[in-house]
């Protein structure tokens, strides 16, 4: 199939782009790295009149170092990202997820804060972030917002956006030396969706302990009480009956689900504490 | 010149345009004042049509059944006992039978404004009841899928031999239930058509990504009531095509008509989700064996019912007797046994037609028979391979009449089995199975058996009773003035390799440098009939006509050449492109130099044929060369994810005459990734209401290069004695045997958990969901 017909601009900055999108309304909508929205245009799912390119807006771009957290562009691809692995120390995390999105093909034009927006429930991104913790900087018309990652999805592909608003960056805070990381997913293939996905985050010098389960029906779970649990027990804590208890707090899930879920789950809190 | 004739490693002439990008596909080609044409295709399942209501103002781009008058509908005939007709219009007439069934066609300057066009038609149907299920549509003849039939079944077929009294009394008796589910083929091109009205040449001219360019013109003609002269079909640049594009398809028809009515060019191109959805036309079938076997596991008899969801139309020309008569004909597979009794039911369902997808119904016979074959190993306490083995025909019995009357030519297809056993390790593999994981993962191997028809011939299709039926393969040969080679034939190479392939043939005859020889394929106007590719013919068929025209060139190259040497022809010899003499020798190249350009050389008796021949083939016995082999497979099955990932998978196989070891393998490479599709990730469900589930990729998941392990091949070559060279036909073969062994390998994994897996794709939801049953009791899926 082929796309219904549309407008696009490419805005020099940023105000030119929010103008545009206000000035759209719900018929306008930012375009990225076009990886998933592109499938939907072809599909004729989305139908926008006008596609705002923000892909290369300065203001959406490049990494920082902002002291305590880094900043990521919106627009900064899985690629970069990728290929920044050894120079964003505390934000490991980071470049791992991304070498593991899709195929390299994705990567090279996908971007962070275009799958954020996108908020596909198995989307790497809205798990990854809500469980570091990151800030999600929001522009619109009438201005800068902060919004944390674990309230930004509000359901599967629905956010907390407004129709005029566009994601800038994402502040994801530094985590210490100290920092025991695990994320894991279960691909039928390589490239695609998982089937599940979880991610833990434990940082005692900081306090931080911080457990997500992803590919759920909407927005990213989270197991508070697991991640207290193995925070203080350690490997210990981290077992199949503690997974699969955890998991048991999610609604509507079948056996077999439940069975699949628990064991990543697991193999996440077990990257955290290794044997 | 080193050897380039049989056997030799030539490297493929086809694969620098390929390689480059500079292959020519429909979806390459733009003509002058070309139009794109979109189809709109039914939304539902099952529903009459009550009204068509075209955009105003654009009612000249939107074309209907009733647009088409004259045209007839597609008719594929059979005169087996019981089939019955499906009338298939090119463009729905009165009712839809599945989703992505073509009601209108709508044209314009691009695809996306036909598009656009298509979404404003207004269309009112009444919904029937779906059929979704082929068990139940079998059953219930309330709803009828052709309202002329009295049911719902397209074709039953029934065969008996010796089965009572083989069966009776037999101490062991193992019952086994396997189903595969729905597939599309998808090849990396989907269908894609190009038609244009020549004024000069008065002629409708076709471009189709097909297999069976002069078949698909004998259907053109027929439809459309054009003299065949009047259409050429020109098969370009194809990117797969797998049984997908062996037939003549409802678009085809439309773009010919547009192009035949408006004289101008008309293109239309398959998009992905209509692939997905107007193709999921392959692979299901649900089987219900009982095998009886003596205590050490040799098989006595076999009682069999086959339920095939044919789908919604009877595929022309081969109609959905030939899935059907393949299945009731080849499920006895590689074995010797006398008892056999097998009652197969084709039923029409409200999904796309069933079609011939590469290995035809032996993906799902050899499922079945090599599913039960481990279930009698199991329960007799020996290995899957040892009963196998003493199952096979041996190689003392060959040639081998088998319990369905197929006509085994030559194997030694114990060996086969043996040697894949020792190639995979497989006492290496119990001891580690034995040892257990460190990750926990559960250890299998598996092994699969089959020998695969191939390059059958008349008295094969004749017996399905078909309309047309394939018999003599042509080739046209001619020397150029040049010394090189031009060879014409009526099959086409879409992956195959045979621009090269056949170019072997003839060197071996002719002795022609291949980098000399032009092989030119898929043509109607260049090249003789042929019915085409499809069956694992055209080695053997195209390749036994090339050898045979070559050949009939050599008493010609004899006579010019002794004259040009001024020596009596009877004291000349030929030696594969030379002309000896008792004092000198001549090449083709200074004959031809005769032929062509200074004639006054050539004796005055020369044969009036010239440098150029045309001649059939046939083998001598055309039942068919069976190629055979013994896949084996090595998995670590995850069962906490229900993840199954292949660790070793290695194939012993026998196409006999190796033409090129290199395009073998790679035919064999492919294959198989589309068997591990099948066995792992490849389907296409469907909802209560008939609606397709899997309509992109991300729904419908195919093996990538990171699902496919590194294949490991090895081959035994006993030439058949029926074929020119010995070749067997080999396409098929790859795609055959992986979800047996991969399934067998699993469920040997699972043994010890009492969990027997037997549908395909082995997602990780069927494999939990059969340890979960297990664990509560009820083990088997």
């Amino acid at each position: 199939m082929k796309a219904a017909a549309f407008d696009y601009v490419r805005p020099p900055d940023l105000g030119a782009a929010l103008r545009h999108l206000a000035e759209g309304g719900g018929d306008a909508k930012p375009l990225a790295g076009g990886q998933s929205l592109g499938p939907m245009l072809n599909l004729r799912l989305a139908r926008p009149k006008l596609l705002v390119d923000v892909s290369r807006l300065r203001e959406l771009r490049g990494i920082a170092d902002g002291g305590d957290h880094w900043r990521i562009g919106a627009a900064v691809t899985h690629a970069e990202l990728e290929d920044a692995a050894g120079k964003l120390e505390g934000a490991e995390l980071l470049p791992q997820v991304a070498s593991g999105i899709a195929y390299r093909s994705v990567r090279n034009r996908g971007t962070i804060g275009g799958s954020l927006a996108h908020a596909d429930p198995a989307g790497d991104w809205p798990l990854a972030l809500a469980a570091l913790d990151a800030t999600v900087l929001v522009a619109g018309a009438k201005g800068e917002r902060k919004l944390p990652a674990d309230q930004f999805m509000k359901a599967a592909f629905t956010t907390a956006l407004a129709e005029s608003e566009a994601i800038v960056a994402l502040l994801v805070p530094k985590l210490s030396r100290a920092r025991r990381l695990g994320y894991y997913k279960f691909c039928r293939k390589t490239g695609e969706f998982p089937e599940a996905s979880a991610c833990a985050i434990f940082d005692p010098e900081r306090r931080i302990a911080r457990v997500f389960l992803g590919a759920a029906q909407g927005a990213p779970i989270p197991l508070p009480a697991v991640a207290r649990a193995v925070a203080e027990g350690g490997r210990a804590a981290a077992t199949r009956e503690a997974a699969l208890a955890a998991v048991g707090a999610v609604p509507n899930l079948e056996e077999s689900e439940r069975r699949m879920r628990a064991a990543v789950l697991l193999r996440a809190l077990q990257q955290a504490y290794p044997a | 010149m080193t050897a380039q004739g049989i056997g030799a490693r030539v490297p493929r002439k086809e694969d620098a345009r390929h390689l480059h990008g500079r292959g020519n596909f429909v979806s390459d080609m733009i003509l002058p004042g070309q139009q794109e044409v979109a189809f709109l295709r039914s939304p539902v399942a099952h529903g009459r049509i009550r009204r068509i209501g075209k955009p105003e103002g654009l009612e000249h781009a939107v074309f209907t059944w009733a647009d088409l008058p004259g045209v007839k509908p597609i008719v594929a005939q059979s005169t087996l006992p019981g089939y019955r007709l499906s009338a298939q219009h090119p463009l729905a007439h009165q009712k839809v039978r599945f989703v992505g069934d073509p009601i209108a066609m709508v044209v314009a300057a691009s695809r996306a404004e036909a598009e656009d066009i298509a979404e404003q038609i207004e269309l009112e149907i009444e919904d029937l009841p779906p059929l979704v299920d082929a068990q139940k549509a079998r059953a219930d003849a309330s709803v009828r899928l052709h309202e002329e039939w009295p049911d719902n079944l397209f074709i039953g077929m029934s065969y008996e031999s010796d089965f009572e009294a083989r069966s009776r009394g037999a101490p062991v008796v193992v019952r086994q239930e396997v189903s595969l589910s729905r597939q599309a083929m998808v090849p990396m091109e989907g269908k894609a058509i190009l038609a244009h009205w020549d004024e000069r040449v008065d002629q409708l001219i076709v471009y189709s990504s097909t297999q069976t360019p002069h078949m698909i013109r004998v259907g053109l003609a027929e439809t459309l009531g054009l003299e065949d002269a009047r259409i050429r079909v020109i098969s370009p640049d194809v990117g797969g095509a797998f049984g997908y594009k062996c037939i003549l398809q409802p678009e085809e028809i439309c773009l010919s008509w547009l192009a035949q009515k408006f004289r101008r060019p008309f293109r239309y191109v398959e998009d992905r989700r209509e692939h997905l959805v107007a193709g999921a036309n392959s692979r299901q079938h649900r089987y219900r064996l009982t095998a009886y076997a003596d205590e050490k596991g040799r098989l006595l008899a076999l009682d069999a019912e086959i339920v095939i969801d044919g789908g919604a139309y009877s595929m022309w020309p081969y109609t959905v007797g030939l899935e059907t008569g393949q299945a009731t004909g080849n499920l006895p597979g590689p074995y010797d046994f006398r008892g056999y009794r097998c009652k197969t039911a084709c039923v029409a369902t409200n999904k796309p037609g069933f079609l011939p997808y590469r290995g035809v119904a032996r993906t799902g016979v050899c499922f079945a028979m090599e599913l039960t074959m481990d279930a009698i190993a199991r329960k007799v306490g020996r290995e899957p391979w040892e009963v196998r083995h003493d199952n096979l025909v041996p190689v003392e019995a060959m040639p081998y009449d088998n319990v369905a009357k197929k006509h085994y030519d030559s194997g030694d297809y114990r060996k086969a089995l043996l040697q894949v056993r020792e190639k995979i390790g497989l006492e290496a593999w119990r001891e580690r199975q034995r040892r257990g994981e460190p990750d926990g993962r559960l250890i299998g191997v598996g092994f699969a058996s089959y020998c695969e028809q191939s390059a059958h011939g008349t008295s094969v299709f004749a017996a399905w009773g078909l309309s047309l039926v394939p018999g003599y393969d042509q080739a046209t040969v001619r020397i150029t003035p040049g010394g090189g080679l031009e060879v014409r034939v009526g099959v086409h190479s879409h992956g195959q390799g045979m621009e090269t392939t056949l170019a072997q043939v003839a060197n071996e005859v002719l002795g022609i440098d291949v980098a000399d020889i032009k092989v030119v394929l898929g043509d109607t106007g260049l090249t003789p009939y042929s019915t085409g590719t499809y069956a694992s013919r055209s080695m053997v068929m195209a390749g036994g006509a090339v050898a045979r025209a070559c050949e009939a060139l050599v008493p010609r190259l004899l006579t010019i050449g002794a004259h040009l040497m001024q020596c009596a022809a009877n004291t000349a010899r030929y030696e594969r492109g030379r002309i000896v003499g008792p004092q000198s020798e001549v090449s083709i190249k200074d004959v031809a130099e005769a032929w062509y350009r200074l004639p006054y050389r050539l004796p005055p008796d020369v044969d009036l044929g010239g440098l150029e021949a045309t001649m059939a083939y046939r083998p001598k016995v055309d039942t068919g060369a069976f190629s055979y082999a013994s896949h084996a497979a090595a998995v670590a099955v995850d069962t906490e994810l229900g993840h199954v990932e292949i660790l070793d998978y290695v194939i012993v196989e026998d196409c006999g005459t190796l033409v090129n070891p290199m395009v073998v393998d790679g035919q064999m490479l492919g294959g198989a990734a589309q068997g591990i599709g099948t066995a792992l990730y490849e389907e296409s469900p469907y909802d209560a209401n008939g609606q397709p589930l899997a309509s992109t990729f991300a729904d419908y998941l195919l093996p990538g290069a990171t699902e496919v392990p590194a294949l490991r091949i090895f081959h035994i070559e006993t030439p058949s004695p029926y074929t020119a060279f010995g070749m067997k036909g080999m396409g098929e073969g790859g795609a055959i045997a992986p979800p047996a062994a991969i399934f067998n390998a699993v469920n040997d994994a699972l043994r010890g958990l009492g969990v027997e897996v037997t549908e395909t794709p082995l997602t990780p939801r069927r494999l939990l969901d059969a340890l979960a049953r297990a664990k509560s009791g009820a083990g088997k899926t």
